[in-house]
């Protein structure tokens, strides 16, 4: 008797348009290698939720299970899904773009926090702020410490440019992704580096 | 409760699923199956209230969507008939097909409990929960599907 040995494999379909088409993919995410390095976007139908620096193994996934706690489990890995904001962050790198145009979801962030994050999506390239400034845009002038902490949970850096907001003294402040991406992304600002 | 994001069952599974659905279905529709079954499955996935057995769910799901498929195509006969035959060259033959054609030709529960055993590698309890039988019948119908196939199959 001859064993049942398992069929020859295949390529596996792809999921996530027929997903996307049935209304079921409330997440589509993927990896990105960028000048700062690797990154994860993530986005709803509604625009980007998420942006995320991926330093260490295992931070791939606390991001995704935070995303599906906090927006959704239908979660699917889609490289076309995320082509525009992959394009447009490629262009700001290249010093080809100074504003992005890709659609965000702010439901990650509420309250203070939200309005800290909106004030500073308005802060143009090229230009700085401070905490204290955004905290007073966000209608509390003197919740730096607040607003600080907003930014250090920026869930979409970059595109929210919270590299942006320095400290009243003019010194470099904090950054979600380490200081020295906070620099190289200033930098990249003032035209002294593109890729 | 928490659930994985969605891609870790398909990354985890998928391949699992894929080789399942070419045994219960044959090659020409496990690609459609495949995705009816992760579309169903995604569809139900947030009201899930047992995380603990996502594998055992997914492959019933699969073993559900195999069903439905042999009971459409068999809904259509007439159809069928009708066409000529092999208008295209059949897709070139692989050293296991063969055998796979011979347990498509067995009855429901022999064909699933054979599929899961032999491609899933999916022990008995496993069966029993896919197939919703007790472990003892899972066993029966391993066994008698692979007598079955004895007597029937000749290479």
């Amino acid at each position: 008797m001859t064993t049942l040995t398992k069929p020859a494999d295949a390529p596996l379909p792809d999921l996530s348009t027929a997903a996307a088409n049935a209304g079921l993919l409330d997440i589509a995410y993927t990896t990105y290698d960028s000048p700062a390095g690797k990154l994860l976007l993530a986005a709803t139908p509604h625009g980007l939720v998420r942006l995320a620096y991926l330093d260490e193994p295992g931070q791939e996934d606390s991001v995704l299970d935070y995303l599906a706690r906090r927006v959704s489990p239908r979660i699917l890995a889609s490289a076309p899904r995320l082509d525009e904001p992959r394009r447009e962050l490629d262009e700001y790198f290249a010093g080809a773009r100074q504003e992005f145009e890709v659609e965000l979801d702010w439901q990650l962030t509420r309250g203070f926090g939200r309005r800290v994050l909106e004030a500073t999506a308005r802060i143009p390239f090229g230009a700085r702020s401070t905490y204290k400034a955004v905290a007073a845009k966000a209608g509390s002038p003197r919740g730096s410490r607040a607003a600080g902490n907003a930014l250090g949970a920026n869930p979409i850096p970059i595109i929210v440019p919270c590299h942006r907001v320095l400290h009243t003294t003019g010194g470099l402040g904090g950054y979600t992704g380490g200081l020295d991406r906070k620099r190289l992304l200033l930098e990249i600002e003032q035209g002294q580096l593109t890729f | 409760m928490r659930l994985p994001p969605f891609q870790k069952l398909i990354d985890a599974y998928g391949r699992d699923v894929h080789r399942l659905l070419i045994a219960l279905v044959g090659r020409e529709d496990a690609d459609d199956c495949y995705q009816e079954t992760w579309l169903a499955a995604l569809r139900a996935y947030p009201r899930l209230r047992d995380a603990g057995n996502l594998r055992s769910w997914v492959l019933t799901v699969a073993h559900r969507k195999a069903i439905d498929q042999l009971r459409a195509r068999k809904r259509v006969p007439a159809l069928v008939a009708e066409l000529p035959e092999q208008v295209s060259a059949p897709s070139p033959e692989l050293p296991d097909e063969g055998l796979w054609r011979q347990v498509r030709e067995l009855p429901d529960k022999q064909r699933t409990a054979l599929a899961l055993r032999y491609v899933a590698d999916a022990s008995y309890t496993e069966i029993s929960l896919v197939m919703q039988t007790s472990e003892e019948a899972a066993r029966r119908s391993v066994h008698e599907g692979l007598k079955r196939l004895r007597m029937e199959y000749q290479p």
